[in-house]
């Protein structure tokens, strides 16, 4: 008597959708560092560059960081380097 | 006229009516319906497959057999078990299986066995949720995505499949659809069905589930304040105290630890009423809950008193519920501070040790600005009952004993700034408002050990922050 679909009933007051929305994007990056986050497939880092080169340019700091392979989520240690210093990030380049 | 039989192989009684079966089916239209094993009985045959228990559970068979004779589709009557009087009297037949005994008593029916009737009412469309449903996916872990929603108070949850959420709501006898009230703070209306998810995420049993809905209606009483408990910066969140029959029938525990760990009941009631705050209330810590610090007992504050000594009014019926009523009484609490009042070996002396752990609550210069809770102990009652106390004694000799003349709290006084107010410096000056000591027993033998549980500084205002008891209900 297996149900098809395993489901939870919401526990919430259904103040929100079922499928949660997006952060909001900061109004601001005056403050912020910005993590760059090379997914390690081909041509990612050229992309990472230029984008780094525009965010400088405007004095926005940037904090670069490396997957170890584009085949895999990126390792915990990688994640929690980003959340410890950075406030927004960037993900590339895929295809 | 129409019959039909509801059976299974693993019955001895349905075994012992296939005969019977077989001269029914000879003399008129009968359906058999086998619960386990279509094939049976053989002899007929087989029957017609209910292995769902479709069958069973919309004729609301309770035993096995049961024979029910059908005029134009309706039910006319029906037997359970073997007792040929009744079966000849509901088929109409004469002389059935004068081999037999002339009785027998049937077994249950697979659709009553344990969780099986909300499962076939989930099953069959019976039992409905107006919660909506959020699907799992096959590689998603259920907890975790119960975190990634902000469900929880930071411990995993049960997940709240329907299933759990139908078997949480037959402890109730309330309409899932019933308005409990309207949770802060964002004073959203809240329904039995709600509070129902809420108590299997936090891990209650379905018995619980009246305690809770106790606490939901003593913490929203507008005298309670549960919208400031929530906001306030001070460190407190509601205590529920439960009394009566209820607290030994669901295992609450009221002796060793009973402020501590170990027991489910203990730990999952009042946490089942922050989780309600969280996810239906949308009270969350960092948001509204401001909280300074915080403290521990705000993932879920809940125990028993120990009612055992008749020398020793109960809380609730000390705050006027009739004796042996099941009631819950809600309080404004912070964590728990230890008193090691060990020299103590008369009443009066007891009365001034406690009352010097007691004048710490809130700040020890402070006077009739928060309440407390003092939980004693079994060696400590011992010697109170020893002298002939009771209650209102404890109570009485707490009272003068937690009397200072303002000269010795006054602000400034002893280098520290915080204090009453300037005055007459000989008045003495109450460290509680009247009522505001809350006197419980509970705790294990062993040690000459009792506990204060400090209250919400807004407490200060006994017209707008007040201790309620409420009584449980279905």
């Amino acid at each position: 008597m297996r149900n098809d679909t395993y489901q939870m009933l919401d526990p919430t007051a259904e103040l929100s959708p079922v499928i949660r929305e997006r952060l909001a994007p900061p109004a601001d990056l005056s403050n912020a560092t910005v993590g760059l986050l090379c997914i390690s497939k081909e041509r990612s880092e050229e992309f990472l560059d230029s984008v780094e080169a525009a965010l400088s340019q405007r004095g926005i700091r940037v904090a670069r960081f490396a997957k170890p392979t584009h085949t895999k989520p990126a390792p915990e240690e990688v994640v929690q380097a980003i959340v410890e210093r950075c406030d927004v990030v960037v993900e590339g380049l895929a295809d | 006229m129409e019959l039909i039989a509801v059976v299974k192989r693993d019955c001895e009684t349905c075994g012992l009516v296939v005969p019977v079966l077989g001269t029914l089916a000879g003399q008129c239209t009968l359906t058999v319906y086998s619960q386990d094993d279509p094939t049976f009985p053989e002899p007929l045959g087989g029957a017609r497959d209910d292995t769902s228990l479709e069958q069973s559970y919309h004729r609301n068979i309770e035993i096995v057999p049961t024979l029910i004779r059908l005029e134009d589709g309706k039910e006319q009557a029906r037997t359970e078990g073997w007792n040929r009087g009744e079966w000849e009297t509901v088929s109409g037949a004469a002389a059935l299986g004068p081999e037999l005994p002339a009785s027998q008593p049937g077994c249950g029916s697979r659709s009553q066995e344990p969780g099986m009737p909300e499962r076939l009412a989930l099953r069959f469309g019976a039992r409905h949720f107006t919660s909506r449903r959020i699907d799992v996916e096959a590689l998603d872990d259920p907890i975790e995505l119960a975190y990634d929603r902000g469900w929880t108070d930071g411990l995993p949850i049960v997940p709240p499949t329907p299933l759990r959420v139908a078997r949480m709501l037959a402890g109730t006898g309330l309409a899932p659809d019933a308005i409990v009230g309207r949770l802060p703070p964002n004073l959203i209306e809240c329904t039995v069905e709600k509070v129902a998810i809420n108590a299997v995420m936090a891990g209650c049993r379905p018995e619980y589930l009246p305690v809770l809905l106790g606490c939901v209606a003593a913490a929203l009483k507008p005298e309670f304040s549960m919208h400031g408990l929530l906001a306030t910066l001070w460190f407190s969140g509601p205590v529920f105290i439960v009394n009566g029959p209820i607290a030994k029938r669901i295992g609450m525990n009221a002796e060793g630890n009973a402020l501590g760990q170990g027991n489910r009941a203990n730990s999952t009631i009042g946490r089942a009423f922050q989780l309600l705050i969280r996810n239906v209330g949308g009270g969350v810590p960092g948001e509204i809950d401001r909280s300074v610090l915080g403290n521990p007992g705000k993932v879920g504050f809940c125990f028993a008193e120990d009612e055992r000594d008749p020398a020793w009014a109960p809380l609730n019926v000390s705050r006027g519920a009739a004796p042996g009523t099941s009631s819950v009484t809600a309080f404004h609490g912070d964590g728990v501070q230890a008193v090691g009042a060990q020299a103590s070996r008369h009443a009066e002396e007891l009365c001034r040790s406690l009352a010097m752990a007691l004048w710490a609550v809130g700040h020890p210069k402070l006077s009739r600005f928060s309440n407390a809770i003092l939980a004693i102990s079994p060696d400590h009652w011992n010697i109170f009952k020893a002298e002939g106390w009771g209650r209102t004694d404890v109570e009485d000799g707490l009272k003068h004993a937690l009397k200072r003349p303002r000269s010795e709290i006054v602000r400034g006084v002893g280098g520290v700034a915080e204090g009453v107010e300037p005055g007459d410096p000989d008045e003495l000056l109450d460290k509680f408002h009247e009522g505001g000591l809350v006197i419980v027993r509970a705790g294990g033998p062993g040690g000459l050990l009792s506990a204060v549980i400090g209250g919400w500084s807004a407490q200060r205002n006994p017209q707008q922050v007040q201790i309620v008891t409420e009584e449980i209900r279905g």
